[in-house]
């Protein structure tokens, strides 16, 4: 009886003091998790999107980026799924379609379930890339040299379950042919180096990447793995423009996520404020100056994008 | 000669000011193990949100520069390299600073980084684009060569024998396989959710090199308590001036390897101390010295490192591709101030180019400077009581070990592997071949396994492997490279044998 009195006083100190904390929430700073390493474009556009946090309008409360980076973000997000406080001061950045990706893989302790989506703020399409002075111009003249030689059209990308991979496997399927997709390690600034050094003939990298890439004069790009053409690249078609049946799903999404099990108080709040903060003038002037794109979903929307991804990953890493 | 021009917007205060900042903090930054060069300019990007594009970059130049060279405070006065830029610094610089000579091999490796960093500098300012044709000759097939090179160092490398040399190499090629590997995703030796992401190298550093100094220093204090204090002689700055360049050969061993080395992206900076150290053995009629305190050793690996700096930022600045980690984050930096390195940035963008550039060239004279100013004081640590020596020593290595990546796992890996050493030791096992297993083991793996999906949908393993130009030389230099190490020790089994009979 007395374990069962000190129990049901436990319980309801928790839930009070529950209350009471998503109330005032946030009272405190806020850590941000981001599983790849300092400087990486993930790491990058984190910092700024959230260095409004401690406004008035925004949190009130600065966030504060912390890297928790290896293997390809599994390290990070593993660390996020079992062992991150759930009480709405330890968010972390995610990325789809990695995360979704390597659950499906197996052989990490996270899934789509594991977390609840707070906003989104970037999309970054993959793009197809060929070294400048390719001879090729357009994806047909890839298309064209791949079927003459099945399995020898060599191409970077960023490793194996990740966007650029994800792109690789959707254009093999819509052109029906064979190529030879090289994942490198180090992620899209050694797949980069392998097209401009002619390591690889051609490669799929992101947007923001190629778009510096081909300012510096060192490579031109053929299509844009997206639903439309980007605001960056204006002059580039989409693969469905070029006859290619290729949709969003290979799209770097990167936004804001709690672990399961946050007060749906601190969420609705998160949920409110952040696409408001992510929306700032400042932060959009500093994202478009660094060529990375903004995309800003609300909490439901994310909701049904990850869900869209989950059923079209599955469908596509089935057969591997 | 356009950076002449530039020099000028140095020289404003509040530039001049960052670049003193930036000196003077990177230096301590560098001797603080566990903060490497890269964790140093990513703590500080943050910061340049605010500056101007041209200020804030001087910030970060000045932070790299300096760190670099600050390892070198920690691997003399500790035997703990703040990168592995430093290994091989600690081999004949520990040594030095056991004798009591702390204050001139900390004035030598000041120095030595100040003509190495500025030769690097001046490599960049007027041969960069043919650096960078250099920087993209490298192929996967060139990089797994090129690591395998280093493999063929781990045998001679400080070591009584090339036997346990290679046994600890293989030790460290192994724990490099733990975790997530990065191209196939596959799973490997992980039995702790905390090894997930393998072994970081830079906790690796701090267990393997600082632990069995605190463990050694535990034991000694126990055992006696009128611990000899070490006398430190003091060293004139004038003469460590004349004998840096008595010892021409390797300095310029150590910049040229520096410089070249240092260029080649994922792979220079932390290879080049250590190849550019068993270069200089090589060449050196006093090579039997080299371990014991040789002046040469620590000239070598200090020039070789600073004289990377400059190159290593070659192909960003030219092709907008960051050759090394430090220079990712940099490339954070430009891009917060909406400037793309390449074309744009040295036509569009000269003052902030040059005035970088500049920064970086002044910014080395500085750290010599400061270096020198605090070499006599710093080599006093010599006298600290071991046992004081050894808590302090034992903190800064937990807090390095968990600033990494703010993980403690990285702390209970660098325990663990501290302690594995420690005994490992006694046996006549050193840690320098086992962290260039655990360094090299991923570049070749990861170049292999790329260079043979290439060359299996293209011409062959064969052919891709083993023809052009570049495979043949770097093949032929393995195996100069291995018929050395086999001669090297049969002379000396052989002047052995001679002995005892005698």
């Amino acid at each position: 009886m007395k374990k069962l009195l000190a129990g049901a006083a436990m319980t309801l100190m928790a839930l009070t003091g529950g209350a009471a904390q998503s109330q005032d929430y946030p009272d405190r700073p806020i850590m941000m998790m981001v599983s790849y390493g300092a400087g990486g474009a993930t790491d990058f556009q984190a910092r700024i999107v959230t260095m409004t946090a401690g406004n008035e309008d925004a949190l009130g409360m600065p966030i504060a980026i912390i890297n928790k980076p290896g293997a390809g973000g599994r390290v990070g997000w593993n660390w996020f799924a079992t062992q991150a406080d759930a009480d709405g001061y330890t968010l972390a950045a995610y990325n789809i379609p990695h995360f979704i990706a390597q659950s499906i893989e197996g052989g990490v302790e996270y899934g789509a379930d594991s977390f609840e989506p707070i906003a989104n703020w970037g999309a970054d399409p993959a793009v197809f890339v060929v070294a400048a002075d390719s001879e090729m111009n357009s994806m047909d003249d890839v298309l064209a040299y791949a079927k003459e030689n099945p399995g020898k059209l060599t191409f970077s990308g960023a490793g194996l379950f990740v966007g650029h991979h994800i792109a690789a496997l959707q254009l093999e399927k819509a052109a029906g042919v064979k190529l030879a997709y090289i994942p490198t390690k180090g992620g899209g600034t050694a797949a980069m180096k392998a097209v401009i050094a002619g390591d690889v003939i051609a490669g799929v990298n992101n947007l923001s990447d190629a778009f510096r890439a081909r300012e510096a004069g060192n490579v031109k790009i053929l299509g844009v793995f997206d639903l439309e053409r980007n605001e960056f690249l204006s002059d580039v078609p989409t693969m469905k423009e070029q006859g290619l049946d290729i949709d969003n799903a290979s799209v770097n999404f990167r936004g804001v996520m709690v672990p399961k099990g946050t007060p749906q108080e601190v969420i609705d709040k998160l949920a409110a404020t952040v696409p408001e903060m992510f929306a700032n003038d400042r932060v959009a002037k500093k994202m478009k100056a660094g060529g990375s794109p903004m995309h800003i979903m609300t909490r439901e929307e994310v909701q049904a994008m990850w869900q869209a991804r989950q059923a079209t990953l599955e469908e596509l890493l089935a057969g591997l | 000669m356009e950076f002449i021009y530039y020099f000028g917007d140095v020289f404003t205060p509040v530039n001049f000011l960052l670049l003193l900042v930036g000196t003077i903090g990177g230096l301590i930054l560098g001797a603080t193990p566990g903060l490497s060069p890269t964790m140093a300019v990513a703590l500080l990007i943050p910061f340049t949100f605010h500056l101007e594009a041209v200020s804030g970059l001087i910030l970060l130049g000045a932070a790299y520069t300096s760190t670099v060279a600050g390892g070198a405070v920690s691997a003399i006065l500790l035997k703990i390299p703040g990168a592995p830029a430093n290994i091989a610094t600690t081999l004949d610089g520990h040594t030095m600073a056991k004798k009591g000579e702390g204050a001139r091999a900390l004035q030598l490796s000041f120095l030595a980084s100040a003509v190495g960093g500025i030769f690097g500098v001046l490599l960049l300012i007027f041969l960069t684009p043919l650096l960078a044709k250099w920087a993209l000759a490298f192929g996967p097939s060139h990089l797994f060569w090129l690591a395998i090179l280093g493999v063929t160092i781990i045998g001679s490398l400080d070591s009584a024998s090339v036997v346990k040399g290679l046994l600890s190499g293989c030790i460290g090629l192994w724990l490099a396989t733990i975790g997530f590997d990065d191209i196939m995703g596959a799973q490997r030796f992980i039995f702790h959710s905390s090894l997930g992401g393998g072994i970081n190298i830079i906790a690796a550093l701090i267990g393997l090199f600082a632990i069995p100094q605190v463990l050694t220093m535990f034991a000694k204090g126990r055992r006696n308590d009128n611990i000899e204090v070490i006398e430190v002689k003091k060293h004139a700055i004038g003469d460590a001036v004349r004998e840096l360049f008595s010892r021409k050969r390797a300095l310029a061993i150590g910049t040229a390897v520096g410089s070249f080395i240092g260029l080649i992206p994922g792979v220079g900076g932390q290879i080049a101390g250590l190849v550019a150290y068993d270069q200089t053995k090589k060449f050196s009629p006093e090579r039997e010295e080299f371990g014991t305190g040789h002046s040469e050793g620590v000239i070598a690996a200090e020039s070789a490192n600073n004289a990377m700096v400059g190159p290593s930022l070659v192909p960003l600045l030219t092709l907008s591709i960051p050759g090394s980690p430090t220079a990712a984050v940099l490339l954070g930096g430009l891009l917060i101030h909406g400037i793309f390195p390449g074309t744009d940035l040295f036509d569009n963008h000269p003052e902030v180019a040059w005035t970088f550039i500049n920064s970086m060239l002044i910014g080395q004279v500085l750290m010599c400077l400061f270096g020198l100013y605090i070499a006599g004081l710093a080599a006093r640590v010599a006298q600290v009581p071991q046992s004081v020596m050894a808590a302090v020593v034992l903190g800064l290595s937990v807090f390095g070990a968990y600033s990494v990546q703010s993980s403690m796992g990285d702390v209970y890996v660098m325990a663990a592997l501290g302690v594995m050493m420690f005994f490992l030791e006694r046996f006549g096992f050193s840690a320098a071949p086992l962290v260039l297993g655990l360094i090299l083991g991923p570049i070749a793996e990861a170049n292999f396994i790329q260079g043979s999906m290439i060359a299996n949908a293209t011409d062959g393993l064969g052919s891709y492997f083993f023809s052009g130009g570049l495979n043949l030389i770097l093949i032929a230099v393995v195996i100069a490279s291995i018929i050395y190490s086999v001669m090297m020790e049969l002379r000396q089994n052989r002047a052995q044998t001679v002995g005892v009979e005698a």
